[in-house]
């Protein structure tokens, strides 16, 4: 539901990169997003693209990663993805309710096509 | 092609201003709860009764968000505590900056307990820190006991949910042990007080949570819970 100001905070934040590399073009942004974040991709993408639209980023690309949720196990080193809310580990049966990922929302990289100075 | 890392959170910046927030509110021992249900669950009513029950002692503020109009702070200015409404003009959450700028010009060492109204929404508030001690989230019989499992983030975020209009539990096919089950098994740790702020039912198990946490706060410890 706020995926737009979402895609503006990742436009912002790609501005702020390019500001000191006048010659280069940005081409895609990666940016890690968790499961509980509630953020829905397609209405990201979709956000990503109106306000990349008529602007100097309007060849910019958008990639999401999404990250599961995921626990580790209290009583042995497992660590396992949690699916429908069952907290219990899938080797030793021991409930596991402590998260360790999941909540990302992040940016993770820049591509950006690099454009030597021309000397004239 | 030269890929870059970038390695830092889309919402830094928020999370650099609720930092400090944070900071000011242990600095002046303000206890900062953050209040976050759908639209209609009785947010504003709890808010009323609190702020009713408070001991004379004790100096609240409450910062209520909504789309539009003052409404909630014209409710809730009538028990005499500073009150500001944050109309956020059809953001669906509050963030930090919001809190900083509409606490610009209260004298933070009077207040004690700084509510946080958040905007009805159960779930754009819960990615937005606005350093609190604590996040409460609010879910009313009359909507459905599902509601953990549909919005998990912010039931996983929260410290306390508050089960609101119990009164109406014989007219509403709404299972209150289902629905609790449902918020342990996102948050296995959060509390949970049922309470009607119409009936006044189960308040004060609300107030004693409310005191625990301020007796935490000024023993030094927000994090204590016990």
């Amino acid at each position: 539901m706020h995926e737009m100001g979402i895609a503006s905070l990742i436009i912002e934040a790609v501005k702020k990169e390019m500001a000191g590399r006048p010659l280069d073009r940005a081409e895609k942004v990666g940016i890690r997003i968790g499961a509980l974040t509630a953020l829905d991709q397609s209405a990201l993408q979709f956000c990503f693209e109106v306000v990349t639209r008529d602007t100097e980023l309007e060849r910019l690309k958008l990639e999401v990663d999404c990250v599961p949720r995921r626990h580790r196990c209290p009583n042995c080193p497992n660590e396992f993805e949690v699916k429908d809310y069952d907290f219990d580990c899938p080797r030793c049966g021991s409930f596991a309710p402590e998260c360790i990922s999941g909540d990302e929302l992040e940016l993770a990289f820049l591509e950006v096509e690099e454009h030597e100075p021309t000397t004239a | 092609m030269n890929r870059l890392p970038l390695e830092k959170k889309v919402l830094s910046e928020n999370d650099r201003l609720a930092a400090n927030l944070r900071e000011h509110f242990r600095d002046y021992g303000i206890l900062c709860l953050n209040l976050i249900s759908s639209p209609g669950s009785g947010k504003t009513s709890l808010l009323e009764r609190t702020l009713e029950a408070l001991p004379q002692s004790e100096c609240a503020a409450v910062l209520t968000g909504d789309i539009q109009t003052e409404n909630d702070a014209n409710r809730l200015r009538r028990f005499g505590f500073p009150v500001k409404q944050i109309t956020t003009g059809g953001t669906c959450h509050l963030d930090a900056r919001m809190i900083e700028r509409h606490l610009a010009d209260w004298k933070l060492e009077e207040i004690d307990v700084l509510f946080i109204e958040n905007v009805g929404n159960l779930v754009c508030p819960s990615s937005y820190d606005l350093g609190e001690a604590a996040k409460i989230v609010m879910l009313s019989v009359t909507e459905g006991d599902d509601k953990p499992l549909k919005y998990p983030s912010i039931f996983f975020k929260s410290e306390l949910l508050v089960l609101n209009k119990v009164d109406l539990l014989p007219y509403v096919p709404f299972n209150i042990v289902s629905a609790e089950e449902n918020a342990h098994r996102i948050n296995p740790g959060i509390e949970i007080v049922r309470v009607s702020c119409t009936t006044g039912n189960g308040l004060a198990e609300w107030m004693t949570w409310l005191d625990r946490k301020q007796r935490a706060l000024r023993a030094g410890s927000p994090q204590m819970v016990s």
